[in-house]
């Protein structure tokens, strides 16, 4: 996990983007300790020089006079005291920023920067305008421009885009969740849109934001042609479980099964779908019922108190289960940005070659972008075509985004609520629709994603639209996780009797 | 990086076992969960777990031992799981946490109890006994603790009550030594009030909370320079940074002032000097003598103005070798210091002359302090500036009932423990203070010393000249 690179003076060179790197502090554990401060501080001068002679004071962009700055600052007075808190957090956790001892109504921009596993580099930026008092408190202060605008606490986070000059259609999602992703919050003189690797920054801070608390286990899962990972909360347990399942792109994905964990659930993150495989061919509801009892019979588990979460074909895969399969009868379920129109009883090989066919059909915009919504046209009323979702016998939970470019979520969300009407279990319902939301409801502050590459099954890549407009999304993924949270604890911590209950 | 190995057992899922405190298991469980095979690993996992989950109990009265078998089938009809949050999870270790319990049942007598292994390999341990409202949830930034090791309403009272567990070795101190890594404290909930005997119960919930020494960002750097030793932290950033020079105790005080001041991303107008104990003394020896060492402020902490300023520090400790059979000892064979000091002499050479003092100065002191006579020092300076006529650098805060030790906040009291004194002898001296006033000095102590550091380094405008008379 310790690349020898990062653990180079570089993490001082915060403005050069090719040198953010983990957080020195976790980075320097060999280095340092042999640096002598004799040929260490002459080759950092080196490294330091362009730095110290730079260091620029809001209205003195005079390069001459930098060379000076080190003892300028008696006469200048000013040094801008940055702080953002907590300094290692909680990916769903908030941050106060709150910058003080600028000139009063002096013009700043925030800009934060992060480094992808990917190594591409992700940055976001607000321009503020200090008080009376020099100080700009983001949590009460608007952002006039920049990458977000108003009010917003965690817009460095949610607004972040990839930098000029980078690859395209790229999406942020973390892969090694027992590292932190670490974003350097920077300070800068007036309001700047671009060339901040060309500036110095007035002061700096590293935030960590983690997708796992201290103390959460994680377990591979390899059992029984079962391809997963468990995520324990601390403690001795046992605990309530979540299936969690992902869309159509596939793979592993573990990330919000570490934060489920990280809040009181046992979570089993489950790949079923490897567009590189031709395994994935093969894959049926019994593969789901498998994997469903793996987990319930885990001793760590309650095996009453389960609930599975899918988003996107994570979510009908959720629906065909819940309502017909014998075996999966969780307390509880909830469909993120999902569909009911994808009934299972083909294997899901059959279920994407049909994709496949009718691929012909979908629109493609004038960035040749696909728009995957337009495949279903109109919500069928033949009910062969569709998850008889009034056979469902607990909660669920139906999150969508109303400008959804994936899957017509809202539609299907309607139909949905008129079959179980007629059927009699529509007390069970509970649809969140958000305004200007896209298709990736993830977790809270994540990037908004408006398009990204995408591989279908079979190897066809192309650039796919979810939708959503970035500030409303930023609040659906905001509030939603809240809710999400919440019906999870209502039914599998606190009712007294979540499975007497639930059942008709 | 410093992780041990041994840490990466899944031991660290055997919260009630003090054996088996490890890193959190995030952290520590990177490799061996990655080659962790459910098959295997379940029957294996299941020798460790199938003790823990029989013998899961929810009521306090089902103490039943039969029963626990089928507790996890239990749930549908007893129905209540609490939930314990600790939030931040991860925090500097002068930050405060918030710990809730939700879903108990209403008016339930409840135990919360912390504990950390140190690097020394020992255990210690805290914990408060509280009640649940009518809605089953306890808050202890609000609610009472009614007895352990606190009482009252302290929302850090797990972590600055914390001694060391019974049967540990004696006169134990808690100091973190490898502060790339942080402090690892579980936090379990219990039924009933319990306390001792924690690791023969098994916790109803747990967290684990991190208590870092470093923010993220922060760069430690070696200095191994001119007879120095020492370490330098720098802030994230580009710099440059106003200095703080940091004595605990200990000289080589000058070579090392001229290298944090000389050093590139440090603002050679903007420094400080702060230490405690011996480090005060060494402090104002150089505020009051030193004509290279010109700092914009100063803090002492438990330190004293009484020590010949002509004698080198190696004559001083011989000095203090030759009394120490004058110094008293208590009746638990504990080592009195602050007589050796006592009574303050009122010759002027035999004390540091404070009134050529140029900066401001922030005195920090205990008013239970048994190893110096900070508070009568104090005294003493007042009217030596007094009469100088540069009383008006001089603030002076004293905490009643803190003893001599006045940390960062949150770290563990303890009015005496093993000290090596100059020349190896092994003795066991007493700090004192009592523990709730000491926590509490600790924490408005540390806030004040920031606000004093960031007055005089930061928002001073013309710091170097202002505090010039």
């Amino acid at each position: 996990m310790w690349n020898p690179a990062r653990s180079r003076l570089f993490a001082l060179h915060v403005r050069s983007y090719a040198n953010v790197r983990r957080t020195a502090s976790q980075s320097l554990p060999s280095a340092s300790r042999h640096m002598k401060t004799t040929a260490g501080f002459s080759s950092a001068l080196r490294h330091l020089g362009p730095l110290s002679s730079s260091f620029q004071h809001s209205h003195r962009a005079d390069k001459r006079k930098h060379q000076g700055a080190r003892s300028m600052s008696t006469e200048m007075g000013k040094m801008p005291l940055l702080s953002v808190q907590p300094s290692r957090g909680l990916v769903d956790e908030m941050f106060q920023i709150v910058i003080m001892n600028l000139l009063p109504n002096q013009k700043v921009t925030l800009q934060s920067l992060h480094q992808s596993e990917d190594k591409d580099f992700w940055e976001a930026f607000g321009h503020y305008i200090s008080d009376e008092h020099g100080t700009v408190t983001v949590s009460k202060d608007e952002s006039l421009g920049g990458t977000y605008e108003g009010t917003e606490p965690m817009g460095l986070l949610w607004s972040m885009r990839p930098v000029p000059g980078s690859r395209s259609g790229l999406r942020l999602r973390k892969k090694d969740v027992l590292s932190p992703m670490v974003v350097h919050i920077s300070l800068y003189s007036g309001h700047i849109s671009e060339g901040f690797s060309k500036q110095t920054a007035l002061a700096t801070s590293v935030t960590e934001r983690w997708f796992i608390a201290p103390g959460v286990q994680r377990v591979d899962v390899r059992e029984k042609g079962v391809r997963g990972t468990l995520f324990f909360p601390p403690g001795p347990g046992p605990y309530p479980g979540v299936m969690d399942l992902w869309g159509g792109g596939g793979g592993l994905v573990e990330y919000r099964s570490a934060l489920l964990a990280s809040h009181g659930f046992a979570s089993m993150a489950l790949e079923y779908m490897n567009p590189n495989e031709q395994k994935t061919a093969a894959i049926d509801a019994s593969y789901f019922e498998e994997a469903y009892t793996i987990l319930r019979n885990h001793p760590k588990v309650q095996k009453d108190r389960l609930a599975m979460l899918g988003l996107s074909f994570g979510g009908v895969v959720t629906l065909n289960m819940v309502a017909y399969s014998k075996i999966i009868k969780p307390q509880c379920c909830v469909c993120i940005s999902s569909s009911h129109v994808v009934p299972f009883e083909k294997s899901l090989f059959e279920i994407f070659e049909e994709m496949k066919r009718n691929a012909h059909k979908m629109c493609v915009n004038g960035d040749n972008q696909f728009i995957n919504r337009n495949f279903f046209q109109t919500i069928p009323s033949d009910l062969n075509l569709k998850v008889d979702v009034g056979k469902i016998k607990c909660p669920l939970l139906l999150v969508n985004g109303d400008d959804d470019d994936n899957c017509p979520s809202v539609e299907s969300a309607e139909d949905m609520k008129e079959i179980m009407k007629k059927a009699g279990n529509h007390h069970l319902l509970k649809v969140l629709t958000y305004p200007g939301a896209g298709h990736l409801i993830e977790p809270p502050y994540t990037p908004h994603i408006r398009a990204s590459n995408f591989i279908f099954h079979g190897g066809d890549k192309v650039v796919m639209v979810w939708g959503g407009q970035t500030k409303p999304h930023a609040y659906a993924q905001e509030h939603a996780w809240k809710k999400i949270l919440a019906f999870l604890q209502k039914h599998l911590y606190l009712s007294s009797n979540g499975a007497v209950k639930a059942r008709l």
